[in-house]
């Protein structure tokens, strides 16, 4: 099964972002290619959505790009090549630690799945948006208090609540706080990992719609991973979708939901319920998997 | 309109709050306030509402598993609320629950045969060859095999411990089952499959479902009646297709307005 790449119409606009060829396997087994042969393009100003079940690679691809794959994994080939203004191209894969903690928070931010474990617990939410504002920037004193306070007016968030624990927070707001310290330093590249998928509907909403807005306000380039079509629907302009590792489908939202090649594609939209009850409820199929397709021929041949 | 199989009448439940200084006041939290519910039998009533909503502490008190502060639940005939632990334990036999998380709720050093057998243990049923028939039969009905009873519940994936959830919970041939967000934590591929499983399940034994999810495409296909909860109150009950069309109350349109891909679905 080759994975079908269009990149003719991407190449033409301003990439900020160009995986090739990316590879990720386990260390212990190297054979097992959790990651295989990954390539697409991120734009300035534009949202990549990243679609598959668990255990697709999704977030591997992600973490990759930051090179904060664990240690039993390993990036065996490709490229992660990142356009910056100041530095021109470079490949994230061959930085050492030093370049990358430059680049990490400053030019590409990150959001996390579960806003519950991943702002630390004992410190104010102020302190953990200071942090890469003083790291990268130099913010000190009342310029950080000020920063501080209109990223988090910029959020939704009262900026009193500054001083505020995680604790203290819901869990919408505490998104919203992962959210301010991810744009702190204006990234160029914004990469969210699942971020509205342990939230309620309409705090989902809300998280979609303020994300859309400071991608457009500060021109980043989106590269958002989720299994929810719907959310795809509403948030995307180009979309791929990955399946054991590998890509088998991407393009622009119009045409990978409105009209998908791939039978992966049409048998994990097919399985969406969708809101008026229409469509009927559908298992998974996989029956066009080269494996099943020859289990079936064997059947007819049996027969 | 057929006989109800379950009746909550006007359900009260507070919980107390530290709050103030120290946390030395206290301040009362309404979770359930003056709740009422009506489930007809074989027919599924959705609970639906955001978290805090009180769903949750909703189905926790119909099944008794938290005292209520007042109310009444009635069980063929009986009120559950009134019941003491013998009593409320043989009839339990006819209420039994799912639960959300799929990976918190078997107990992982129990095998798969042990956890789905427990109930029939507990309550006698039959001698252990006849309950061990049963629990391979109930197995093999949510689509897992005989072999799988020998195993423990890591050795399996997030779709098949659902399975195992509903098998413990069905193999009881429960009359009411009260299912706390089965597929939220699972992949939009899985989902369908344990939705149509517990639709099939329905059919067959003839149960009723109280099904609570926060997620209104779910709802849509599997309920026949909804109840939408906003801090501790039902806002808006009746029938599936009424409340999709024309919501009455505005929480349930902002709900209803936050299902995601809506606008482009329809497009």
């Amino acid at each position: 099964m080759t994975a079908k790449i269009n990149t003719d119409g991407l190449n033409k606009v301003r990439p900020l972002l160009q995986l090739e060829h990316l590879t990720v396997v386990l260390k212990k087994t190297p054979t097992q290619l959790l990651v295989n042969d990954v390539s697409f393009v991120i734009e300035t100003g534009k949202t990549t959505c990243v679609v598959g079940e668990s255990g697709s690679g999704k977030s591997l691809t992600a973490l990759s790009v930051m090179g904060l794959l664990s240690k039993q994994l390993q990036l065996t080939a490709g490229k992660v090549l990142f356009h910056d203004a100041e530095t021109g191209v470079q490949d994230l894969t061959l930085l050492d630690a030093e370049s990358l903690r430059k680049i990490r928070g400053a030019k590409i931010a990150m959001i996390f799945q579960e806003p519950m474990t991943s702002l630390n617990p004992v410190l104010t939410v102020g302190y953990q948006i200071g942090e890469s504002l003083t790291t990268h920037l130099g913010f000190k004193g009342d310029a950080l208090k000020t920063k501080i306070a209109s990223l988090l007016d910029m959020v939704g968030i009262p900026p009193d609540r500054a001083n505020s624990y995680p604790d203290e927070l819901s869990g919408g707001q505490r998104q919203r706080v992962m959210i301010a310290m991810s744009i702190a330093c204006e990234p160029r590249l914004l990469i969210a990992d699942e971020p509205t998928t342990a939230l309620d509907v309409t705090v989902q909403a809300q998280i979609l719609k303020l994300l859309d807005t400071l991608k457009s306000r500060m021109n980043m380039g989106m590269l958002f991973i989720t299994h929810d079509f719907g959310v795809v629907a509403d948030i995307a302009d180009n979309v791929v979708v990955m399946f054991r590792g590998k890509i088998v489908e991407s393009g622009t939202k119009e045409q990978v939901l409105g009209n998908p090649q791939h039978p992966y594609t049409q048998a994990l939209l097919a399985c969406v319920p969708d809101a008026e009850g229409k469509k009927p409820l559908k298992p998974i199929d996989y029956a066009w998997l080269p494996e099943n397709q020859s289990a079936i021929q064997n059947l007819e041949e049996g027969a | 309109m057929s006989e109800s199989v379950l009746v909550a009448n006007n359900l009260v439940k507070t919980y107390t709050q530290r709050s103030g200084k120290f946390g030395f006041g206290t301040t009362l939290v309404k979770a359930l306030d003056n709740v009422s519910i009506r489930l007809r039998a074989g027919s599924t009533l959705a609970v639906v509402g955001e978290s805090g909503s009180g769903k949750s502490t909703l189905a926790r008190c119909l099944l008794q598993l938290q005292p209520l502060d007042s109310g009444e639940v009635l069980f063929a005939g009986q009120d559950l609320s009134k019941m003491n632990g013998a009593e409320l334990r043989s009839v339990r036999k006819n209420l039994q629950m799912v639960f959300q998380d799929p990976f918190a709720s078997l107990n992982p050093r129990m095998r798969v045969g042990e956890i789905v057998g427990e109930g029939l243990l507990i309550h006698r049923l039959g001698s252990s060859a006849e309950q061990q028939q049963k629990v391979i039969a109930m197995l093999k009905r949510v689509g897992l095999t005989e072999v799988d009873m020998q195993k423990y519940p890591h050795e399996f994936s997030g779709g098949q411990r659902q399975r195992i959830g509903i098998a413990r919970a069905l193999v009881l041939q429960p009359k009411v089952v009260v299912c706390d967000e089965p597929v939220s934590a699972l992949d939009v591929s899985i989902q369908a499959q344990i939705l149509l499983l517990l639709k099939e399940l329905q059919q067959e034994m003839s149960l009723s479902y109280l099904f609570i999810s926060h997620d209104l495409r779910v709802v849509r296909h599997i309920a026949d009646d909804i109840v939408v909860m906003y801090q501790g109150r039902v806002v808006e009950q009746g029938v599936v297709v009424d409340i999709y069309q024309q919501p009455q109350h505005e929480y349930t349109r902002n709900l209803l307005a936050a299902i995601p891909g809506k606008k482009a679905m329809n497009a």
